[in-house]
């Protein structure tokens, strides 16, 4: 058994709405065509040329419908075609992507519609995430409260110095302003700024927070010849991985989970890569709360244990820098939570298309799109190239 | 592109109500073993885990984060979830495997129904702008749809009484089975209605319950087991949920799927069908004439377990060609109101 069975597949377009606290001005299907719309015209697709759809999002909770995409059928152009339904919390965005890929890879189909989305303001997160079950011990602090324990825990590891996040806050805001689509688009944020907001979940301050979006996100994949056609270059799938590990137990590293390293290590080796750092042109990180993005630097192997601060506190994850980490502003500009690992797929297919708009990287040909989800515990990621694996 | 076998099933009793937690995830954890047994594989030797669940079912969000800890997930594994039933995880462990990236995966289904008030929790599967708030629950949708039928003069209240007469007969025979029974078609016509035109037995019972099965590629799979179940066809569609905008007494979604599956000149068919009329309408657009087997488990009017029935109904189906009773088989799983979402699997036994 071997990955000579695999096809390749490769991102014939996307496309993604805009974000923003509510989007009271559409309805669930009418958000979903927003992106849906976009992505198909990006990929110069109709609905004939699809295939099968395949839609992630968070839990259904957080609209209030039970499996939503069962009503959503038409306006995903579903009808008489096969539907699937991706769950894999806060991950679900990136995993639904690898469904529709392996669709593609399988040889089943030659070009699906995936789409993922969150319209979080038609009810309230916070409820929806702080249900007690019996038996399972209550956090009952929301997510900050969750990974802020977490987070002391690498600062204190690392030796890292304390204005790390502000530094990753105030470029990621920045990189948003250069995207249309962002919900939190502050050019004039600074390190000091971020330092002097609100200690939400110490050490995390408010502005070192993701927001609350209404938001979705899609793409068209394809199979080798629907990838040849694209004009100016598809985005071609190099390598994929998932990895999941319980939520809690003795032993357990949070900081650095070992299913994130197992699905880099998988990722890296089936893309061929050996150095992620001098190799990869560019990383959309799902990087809800500041500090990850130096802690997902280590879990990713772009640094030793201890060291990813170093890369940001020096400019390196900067648009400019050797490696710039979410140019689109990333998830800390705008969170529709079960489309917020598409985007990062997405965003990473837009700079190795050489169509990210006034955030692209010069020259991306190798781009990384990494989602996690849970308690830190579900890893979906995967590596695009402007060539074609091999080539 | 390697072909898929089913080499193994487990299945917990389908039953009114279990004392475990709202997710119901401690019924996996003897069906793992049991799947293990079947197959000389422990939980390092599976490539690809994947799971149907519902957080609407459990009564909260991310319910299915609990069966991690059943499985005992560390080391890490690969693994997906799909807020579908079963059948649907089991569709994408068969893309896994034919891709080539894993030759064996577990896949999994489990539903506590006795949470909640299940005809009421299905009802939020609607529009929820035009058609939930008006609380159509999943018994009534039903009701409309046997009622079409009987209007339509498709069939007769004897004919769906038939279906469940012959369903719970057949659940004698099936130590799973939450009834079974032996009254006659008379005597079922004679008990009042539930909602009109559907009685007591024309409707599936709540139940909770959970599924496991076990696949391999085709070569792997000849290693494990004596007979492996091949899946020659695999296909699902989905309708529109408008109700009032298509034809209720049909479902072009299973006659899609069917006729992509390669449905015909099957010996047993195990259709996923929680009320007795929609066994006629499937039997109708998969083309299965009297010479075809339905649903010798007794099907889920017998024992329904939500978001693991269309999975076990692909263990039945398996479970024939693994035990040598049967060469060629159909398993079919449903999901959305009135058969909104189909799915078919072809099962053959290869010598």
């Amino acid at each position: 058994m071997t990955s000579q069975a695999k096809r390749p597949a490769a991102v014939l377009g996307t496309g993604q709405t805009h974000h923003r606290a509510k989007r009271l001005d559409v309805s669930m299907p009418g958000l979903l065509r927003e992106a849906i719309d976009r992505a198909m015209a990006d990929a110069e697709v109709g609905w004939a040329d699809i295939d099968a759809v395949v839609l992630g999002k968070a839990p259904d909770l957080f609209e209030g419908v039970m499996m939503p995409e069962l009503f959503l059928a038409d306006a995903l152009g579903a009808n008489g075609k096969p539907l699937l339904r991706v769950h894999t919390a806060g991950s679900v965005g990136g995993s639904t992507a690898l469904v529709a890929a392996s669709l593609v890879q399988a040889g089943v189909h030659r070009r699906v519609l995936t789409v993922a989305f969150e319209k979080q303001s038609e009810s309230n997160a916070m409820w929806g995430l702080s249900i007690l079950p019996p038996f399972q011990m209550p956090v009952g602090a929301g997510a900050g409260g969750y990974f802020a324990p977490h987070v002391r825990s690498y600062i204190r590891r690392s030796g890292a110095p304390e204005e790390i996040g502000a530094v990753v806050a105030a470029k990621d805001r920045r990189n948003g302003a250069l995207n249309p689509h962002a919900h939190l688009r502050q050019p004039d944020i600074t390190v000091e700024s971020v330092r002097a907001s609100k200690m939400l979940w110490d050490p995390i301050r408010y502005d070192e927070t993701c927001p609350s979006s209404d938001g979705a996100c899609a793409m068209v994949l394809g199979d080798e010849a629907a990838g040849d056609a694209v004009p100016g270059g598809a985005a071609w799938i190099h390598a994929t991985a998932m990895r999941t590990e319980p939520t809690t137990f003795a032993g357990r590293d949070q900081v650095s989970p070992q299913a994130g390293r197992d699905a880099a290590a998988a990722l890296w080796r089936d893309a061929g890569i050996t150095d992620p750092l001098s190799e990869v042109d560019a990383a959309e990180i799902y990087v809800p709360f500041s500090w990850f993005e130096p802690m997902w630097l280590e879990n990713l192997g772009f640094a030793e244990a201890g060291e990813g601060w170093k890369l940001t506190e020096a400019g390196e994850t900067a648009l400019g820098g050797r490696l710039p980490v979410n140019p689109s502003g990333g998830v800390l500009s705008s969170n529709p939570i079960g489309a917020s690992g598409m985007l990062r797929f997405a965003e990473a297919a837009r700079q190795v298309m050489g169509r990210a708009g006034d955030h692209q990287v010069d020259g991306a040909r190798i781009a990384l799109g990494h989602a996690y989800g849970g308690g830190s515990q579900y890893f979906s990621m995967w590596v695009v190239g402007s060539r074609k694996p091999g080539d | 592109m390697p072909d898929v076998a089913v080499i193994g099933f487990a299945q917990a009793p389908n039953v009114r109500e279990t004392p475990g937690t709202t997710n119901g995830v401690e019924m996996l954890v003897p069906l793992l073993a049991e799947a293990y047994q079947q197959t000389g594989l422990s939980k390092r030797d599976i490539g690809f885990w994947c799971s149907g669940s519902s957080d609407y079912v459990a009564g909260r969000a991310f319910s299915f984060i609990a069966a991690v800890d059943a499985l005992g997930a560390f080391p890490p594994i690969h693994e997906s979830h799909v807020e579908m039933d079963a059948a649907w995880a089991f569709y994408e462990a068969w893309l896994k495997i034919r891709m080539g990236e894993v030759d064996t995966a577990l896949v999994y289904g489990f539903g506590k129904s006795s949470a909640g008030q299940l005809r009421r929790v299905l009802a939020l599967q609607l529009d929820p702008y035009f058609t939930a708030p008006l609380w159509p629950d999943s018994i009534s949708i039903a009701a409309l749809q046997a009622r079409c039928g009987l209007d339509a003069g498709l069939w007769s209240e004897k004919d769906l009484a038939e279906v469940a007469a012959r369903s719970r007969a057949d659940a004698a025979g099936n130590p799973f089975a939450q009834f079974s029974g032996s009254a006659g078609v008379a005597e079922l016509l004679d008990t009042p209605m539930v909602a009109d035109p559907l009685r007591r037995h024309d409707i599936a019972p709540v139940t909770d319950g959970a599924a496991v099965v076990v696949l391999a590629a085709e070569d792997r799979a000849r290693d494990l087991v004596e007979r492996p179940a091949v899946i020659t066809g695999i296909e699902h569609r989905v309708d529109s949920p408008e109700l009032g905008g298509r034809d209720l007494t049909r479902s072009p979604s299973t006659a899609a799927a069917g006729r992509a599956a390669g449905a015909e000149g099957v010996e047993v068919a195990e259709l996923h069908a929680p009320f007795t009329h929609q066994e006629l309408i499937l039997r109708r657009e998969l083309g299965l004439g009297a010479g075809v087997r339905i649903n010798p488990s007794g099907g889920v009017l017998t024992g329904n377990p939500m978001f693991a029935a269309g999975l076990a109904r692909i263990g039945e189906a398996a479970k024939r060609i693994l035990a040598g009773t049967a060469r060629r088989t159909l398993a079919h799983a449903t999901s959305g109101p009135a058969l909104q979402q189909n799915l078919v699997a072809v099962l053959e036994r290869r010598d």
